[in-house]
């Protein structure tokens, strides 16, 4: 961790070299871009600096582009999500069923917004469309466990149990 | 050629025919009908998006986008009915509710296609108030200003940037109402990949995006009396001026600028013309150099500095290519504060240089690091032809009426090569003519050449001097310079010289020009009226080769010695470094 | 790489297999465990059933017993689901704990557990999956083997008459007759518009160009569907092998499909199959050794509803923003690249192969005059039986409401149903028995849409309900052009401000005038329907409006700044604990007798509600 901190240069070299490593795999054809950043989404938790710059310069697409395409679409982000990312589903059947109930629970239950991190870097929050549980309603999310049939009770108790974890 | 299929349509009950392919706008203002329009710029941007042009067409559910739908036969189109009137003016109110309304402060007061088009619908209060997108001003960059609280999201500049120029420096970010124009990592275009071109000034029909004004810089060094002002004027400048002060384009308004900026208090007005003069002797030089000893060949023009800032953020690896030349307001820069400064015994620290220029690009150069001799600035200020527009009005000089007047001796009279600077293919030929003369040593005859003329974005020639064939190629706008760059890093360039300018036609099209609305860019060919207005100065000229210029004689008989000396390097000469695209 | 004549034979030595699961009178000693494993029962862990099963059976040393993973079955309420075949037993609700059980009891000793039957909406014991009123009124066409096979086993596919069309279509048919057979059977796109099928197919063929390429667009995004999903996630063969029949009848050679990131299973469903398509040679270069080649390729969404508009899902296949084209020209001109490009949603591709096989007539037989076959919708809500349901078209809503889903539940009233997502519109009580096809929909204010129903009960209040529509636009809205941009921004915020209690009647207008003018002025699909939820709440909910702005009043109680917080005198027992709880002494009474609230001092935080013993205070 400390090393980390100390040699941000470091880092970026690394991940540059990893999105290198990953970038391989493709063909230089603009139209990979989506697929690219998919996974580095997914490798990363988030799209850094330094992997759009690799990206631009392989795909020979400008940098400016790719930031309109990463901004455009609400899978990407540009700051890493918390280590528990909470998703409370808003598509119309839990909207019925009260998600949005949930939804502001969580927000004032762990002071952060839609889209924003705890300062912990522990928690963070989204709402999202429809998961497709909707049998489930209302639902939401904490990484890739699903939480169906919520209530404010079922909720507390879940993050209570997250907030005890590492 | 087959002949061209005839299409027979009916717009608000003009029965016309026109050409198959022709959009419904078009057809439109061949009739007569004019269509309003703000995201439309003809060829570059034709995208649909802003929604101003729609008109009905009938039988068909939902309104038709007449900037990119094509006619058909038997079309049936209604420009102004009432639904659609209606519809336009919900957009309008839209748009305009999302726009900062300080029009009596903005720099477009006056020239600006939605304040047109606010007067044209009677617009006099907005229905549809709500929440506005808040931005901060981006005026880091010493040449561009972005003012995205003023931008309707028409993606004319980003056309202008990605489509024309192959930079995509901007691009739109966010989605829905969040959207914005923004460069990567939302950072000033200072830190990124953007040149100083400046076409998306040109493109943009708002006022958020402007050159950054230094007219109160110069206003203050003009009534400070201590202060020695010295301008200069850029070939194209004469070309458009008179524009803002409604004079058709491509008047020739040398005369008058001259009157004017005297009455504005220069102490001294000159002509850049004169610098490119300079730099076409030391540029012909150092081309013949290059070409005798075939070294660091193709040899690449450097007047334009957005090329220049290109070229150092994309293809590093080639700096040595580029002439070592100072563009000709640098060196004419360098002269005044020196040799001028000498001779007529005046403190050069006391004089304070103006360039007038099409360019906001030469801002920027004009701060940069190199440009100095000896602690001086070769140029203090740089301001563009809008901007000394914008001056003159200010201090209430009715320019049209005004008399002509000359330029300043001892430096005042250019050569036509000079005047040609201004548009694309003019310094390869004015280089050409100087270097040719040079090899064959005497005074061709035949000193024009048409090959490099045009609007063309690539023109190649071959030219034959001194029995040695010479190939060069010209490019205008930064897509087509990439192209050639590519193609010289990649060894498969065999050309010896080549001019390339950062703005599409040339600096008579540069940046820091008079402002044409989508409507004018349209019907008439800007560039080729402007570019002819410098031909004809060209033709006009008693002396067309910069090396038979009794100034340029004087000198270097009197100060620089030979094209090429130590002193000619010392005040003339700089050099390039590589850039880190982006600076964050 | 199989011969016409090895698939043939697979087909038939598989099919003698699978009999029990389609046949209840089988005469096998074999039994069958089918498992769903649908999104919502695989979220209810229904994979650690499937492994507790096999561990048990593995342990007990039973034979004769598979555990079968299938798609969804539809009753996603009462998941995860569980099936016995043959006998066809439906357990519902099934705990990992609860497998022990069912083994024990039914497998060994050939008894049914009952505490794991479900109860149908009347109260009677549902023994068998068709018994349950939930499935007597549907007609399964498109969602033919959704339950029934293990989607992750191309041989179950084969041997239920799979790539059976495939091979019709290449050995016996000429493109034209393809697209003739598809004209004939009536089919319209089930993605939303219902453009007849047969029409863009042929628009296709015909359009000029070497390169053609075949899309199928799984970006099924509205909020509260998940037809697609669930036949992606049950029979992903179908998709492919409609697929390649379009591909064969336009004449492309590649195809993709474009699927939400957010649809884990139904991607990783989808790569098996085609991995599987391909080790069978039915995918790649001369399929089935005819001259006839085809490739296709999964494009994973990133999270934007618009790439749902075709034109959009071109952009982002092409690697850029989701932002639509000014249509023409149309994708069947003009498309991926500039090709010619056929885009099909996912459930009509999952009619194709059934066409073919039956015949144009067989499918034109069902459904209503202009519109054929069957519709899924995916039930959800303020129903009992939430779900997946395929109904012939001209079904009315109330049978679908109240026979098939089973009514409103808690007692509530049926206040309005949503069909269309985002682009479609409330339907009130009086249009309950309104038959449902593209036609009827759109007449009433509403659409079909890709297949979304949402009922709503009376305690649903439609002004919110067109406010959570719009900011759902808001935030998907792509930002081209104008009037979708910032229009539906300022139509968001009046429907805000009414719900707050802070709008005037004059913003009703505004809102219709906004509506009228962004409906026709939008470029994509998108903005042109985003103003339908308004639109149809203010024809039949106009007075909810006016009672938000007249009279600051929300019946529903929805609207937190205009709800009436008020205590029943009848339930009140005098207790106090709201009076110490609320924070702005809004409440007063003596001790023992019914409290009142302030409605001037009143904020509405609730909390008296919370409190209250009672359950006196709402």
């Amino acid at each position: 961790m400390e090393e980390q901190t100390k040699c941000t240069n470091c880092m970026e070299q690394k991940t540059k070299k990893e999105v290198e490593e990953l970038l391989t795999k493709y063909e230089r054809h603009k139209d990979n871009l989506i697929q690219i950043l998919n996974e580095v989404q997914e490798k990363y938790g988030y799209i850094p600096p330094i992997a759009q710059l690799t990206i631009s310069e392989y795909l020979s697409i400008p940098m400016a582009e790719i930031y309109g395409v990463i901004t455009f679409y609400s899978r990407f982000t540009l700051k890493p999500k918390g280590k528990y990312n909470i998703s409370v589903c808003l598509g119309t059947a839990c909207f019925v069923k009260g998600s949005q109930v949930i939804l502001d629970r969580v927000k004032s239950t762990l002071h952060i917004e839609e889209g924003e991190t705890t300062k912990d870097g522990k928690f963070s929050l989204d709402a999202t469309r429809c998961v497709g549980a909707c049998g489930l309603a209302p639902v939401f999310t904490v990484n890739d466990e699903v939480y169906g049939k919520a209530t404010v009770k079922k909720l507390d108790e879940v993050l209570e149990e997250y907030s005890k974890k590492e | 050629m087959p002949e061209t299929k005839m299409i027979h349509l009916k717009i608000d009950d003009v029965e016309l025919s026109v050409e198959e392919g022709t959009t419904i706008l078009i057809a439109a203002r061949k009739a007569g009908i004019d269509i309003p329009t703000l995201c439309y710029l003809k060829d570059i941007n034709e995208i649909g998006d802003c929604r101003m042009c729609i008109v009905e067409v009938e039988g068909r559910k939902g309104f038709a986008t007449s900037c990119i739908q094509k006619v058909e036969e038997g079309m049936v189109v209604h420009t102004h009915s009432p639904e659609v009137l209606e519809a336009r003016r919900v957009i309008l109110d839209l748009i305009i509710s999302n726009h900062s309304k300080d029009c009596l402060t903005c720099i477009r007061s006056g020239n600006c296609e939605l304040q047109d088009l606010s007067i044209k619908f009677n617009i006099q209060n907005i229905e549809f108030e709500g929440e506005r997108n808040i931005h901060q001003v981006d005026d880091k960059s010493p040449s561009i200003v972005r003012d995205f609280n003023k931008c309707i999201l028409c993606r004319r500049c980003v056309a202008a940037c990605k489509k024309v120029q192959n930079i995509g420096a901007i691009d739109c970010i966010n989605r829905g109402f969040e959207s914005c124009i923004s460069t990567a990592g939302d950072n000033s275009l200072n830190d990124v990949d953007c040149t100083f071109c400046g076409q998306c000034i040109e493109a943009c029909p708002t006022g958020a995006l402007h050159e950054k004004d230094d007219t109160q810089k110069v206003w203050i060094r003009l009534k400070d009396k201590d202060t020695f002002t010295v301008v200069q004027t850029a070939p194209a400048v004469r070309a458009a001026l008179g524009e803002e002060f409604g004079m058709p384009i491509g008047t020739n308004v040398t005369g008058k600028m001259v009157t004017a900026l005297k009455k504005l208090g220069f102490d001294k007005v000159f002509d850049t013309n004169t610098g490119a003069d300079l730099t076409i002797m030391e540029e012909a030089n150092e081309f013949i150099h290059r070409f005798q000893e075939n070294k660091n060949l193709p040899m690449i023009t450097s007047c334009s500095p957005g090329w220049v800032r290109f070229a150092e953020k994309n293809f590093p690896d080639l700096l040595d290519h580029l002439s070592t030349c100072k563009s000709p307001h640098q060196m004419f820069g360098a002269m005044v504060k020196s040799y001028y400064a000498k001779k007529y015994n005046v403190d050069p620290k006391k004089i304070f240089m103006v360039s007038v220029m099409p360019c906001i690009a030469k801002k920027y150069e004009c701060s940069r690091e190199e440009m100095e001799v000896e602690g001086l600035r070769d140029v203090d200020a740089v301001i563009t032809t809008r901007e000394l527009a914008r001056m003159i009005k200010q201090a209430n000089i009715e320019f049209t009426k005004l008399e002509d007047s000359f330029f300043e001796e001892p430096m005042g009279e250019a050569t036509g090569a000079g005047a040609i600077f201004g548009t694309t293919g003019g310094v390869m030929e004015a280089a050409l003519r100087t270097a040719a003369d040079t090899l064959e040593g005497k005074s061709l005859e035949n000193f024009t050449y048409e090959a490099v003329r045009g609007e063309e974005g690539i023109k190649r020639a071959t030219v034959t001097i001194a029995g040695k064939e010479v190939k060069v190629v010209v490019a205008s706008g930064l897509k087509n310079a990439r192209k050639i760059m590519e193609e010289i890093r990649f060894g498969k360039a065999d050309y010896q010289f080549v001019e390339i300018m950062a703005c599409p036609g040339g600096c008579i099209m540069g940046g820091g020009q008079p402002i044409k609305s989508s409507k004018i860019r349209a019907e008439v060919d800007v560039r080729k009226l402007r570019a002819d207005c410098l031909y004809s100065i060209d033709e006009k000229s008693t002396i067309r080769k910069s090396h038979e210029s009794p100034v340029m004689k004087m000198l270097y008989q009197e100060f620089l010695q030979n094209p090429g000396s130590e002193i000619a390097h010392k005040y003339l000469h700089t050099s390039y470094h590589p850039q880190k695209k982006y600076n964050f | 790489m199989k011969t016409i004549e090895q698939i043939e034979e697979i087909r038939k030595k598989i099919r003698q297999e699978l009999d029990i699961r389609v046949n209840s009178k089988s005469s096998t000693r074999e039994k069958h465990i089918l498992v769903c494993q649908g999104t919502g029962c695989t979220s209810s862990k229904s994979p650690e059933i499937i492994e507790t099963f096999r561990k048990i059976l593995k342990e007990e040393k039973i034979e004769n017993v598979r555990v079968i993973r299938t798609g969804c079955f539809g009753l996603c309420a009462k998941g995860p689901i569980v099936i016995i075949r043959p006998e066809d037993t439906f357990y519902a609700m099934v705990k990992p704990s609860d497998c022990e059980e069912i083994i024990h009891t039914h497998i060994i000793e050939g008894k049914e557990v009952t505490r794991l039957l479900c109860k149908d909406v009347d109260g009677t014991m549902v023994k068998k999956l068709d018994e349950l009123n939930f499935y007597k009124k549907q007609k399964r066409i498109a969602l033919k083997n959704c339950g029934v096979i293990d989607p992750e086993d191309i041989d179950e596919y084969i041997a239920f008459d799979g790539y059976k069309a495939l091979e019709k279509v290449l050995t016996q048919m000429s493109p034209g007759e393809v697209i003739d057979v598809v004209s004939k059977s009536g089919l319209r796109g089930r993605g939303g518009a219902g453009f007849p099928t047969g029409k863009k197919w042929l628009f296709t063929k015909q359009a000029e160009g070497e390169q053609k390429y075949v899309v199928c667009n799984a970006d099924e995004g509205d909020p509260g569907a998940f037809m697609d999903r669930s036949i992606l996630e049950g029979d992903p063969h179908c998709v492919l092998e409609a697929m390649m029949i379009a591909g064969y009848a336009i004449g492309a050679n590649k195809g993709y499909i474009y699927v939400r990131a957010e649809y884990p299973i139904a991607v990783h469903r989808l790569s098996v199959a085609i991995n599987q398509a391909k080790e069978y040679g039915l995918l790649g270069t001369n399929i089935l050794g005819t001259d006839f080649s085809f490739d296709i390729e999964i494009r994973l969404g990133a999270g934007a509803f618009v790439c749902g508009e075709e034109t959009a899902l071109l952009e982002s296949i092409e690697g850029r923003r989701g932002q639509p084209r000014v249509k023409p020209p149309y994708p069947a001109n003009k498309g991926l690249w500039g090709c010619p490009t056929l885009i099909n949603n996912v459930e009509t591709y999952a009619n194709i192969t059934k066409i073919i096989l039956n015949g144009a007539e067989w499918f034109a037989g069902i459904g209503t005059e202009k519109s054929k076959g069957t519709k899924v919708f995916a039930l959800g809500g303020n129903v009992v039986n939430i779900g997946l349901v395929e109904v012939p078209m001209g079904t009315t809503l109330r049978e679908i409401v109240y026979d098939i889903g089973g009514g409103i539940p808690n007692g509530r009233e049926f206040k309005a149903a949503q069909t269309g997502g985002p682009s479609g519109g409330c339907i009130p009580k009086e249009h309950l028995d309104t038959p449902i096809d593209y036609e009827s929909l759109s007449e009433i204010g509403s659409m079909m849409g890709s297949g979304g129903l949402i009922v709503m009960d009376d305690t649903k209040c439609m002004v919110n309900i067109a406010r959570f529509y719009l900011d759902f636009t808001v935030s998907e809205s792509c930002g081209k052009c104008t009037p979708c941009r910032i229009g539906t921004k300022r139509m968001l915020e009046i429907l805000e401000r009414l719900c707050e209690g802070k709008a005037g009647e004059e913003d009703i207008y505004k809102l219709e005038r906004l509506a009228n003018s962004i409906k026709k002025s939008a470029i994509c699909g998108l903005g042109q329907t985003a103003p339908n939820p308004v639109l149809s709440t203010l024809k039949y909910f106009r007075d909810e409006y006016r009672q938000h702005v007249l009279y600051y009043e929300c019946r529903a109680k929805e609207c937190k700044a205009l709800a009436k917080i008020e205590i029943d005198p009848e339930k009140c027992k005098g207790c106090g604990m709201c009076k110490k709880v609320c924070p702005v002494g809004a409440i007063s009474g003596e001790i023992k007798m019914p409290h009142k609230i302030d409605q001037e001092k009143c904020i509405k935080c609730g909390s008296c509600k919370q409190k209250c013993p009672f359950k006196a205070i709402g």
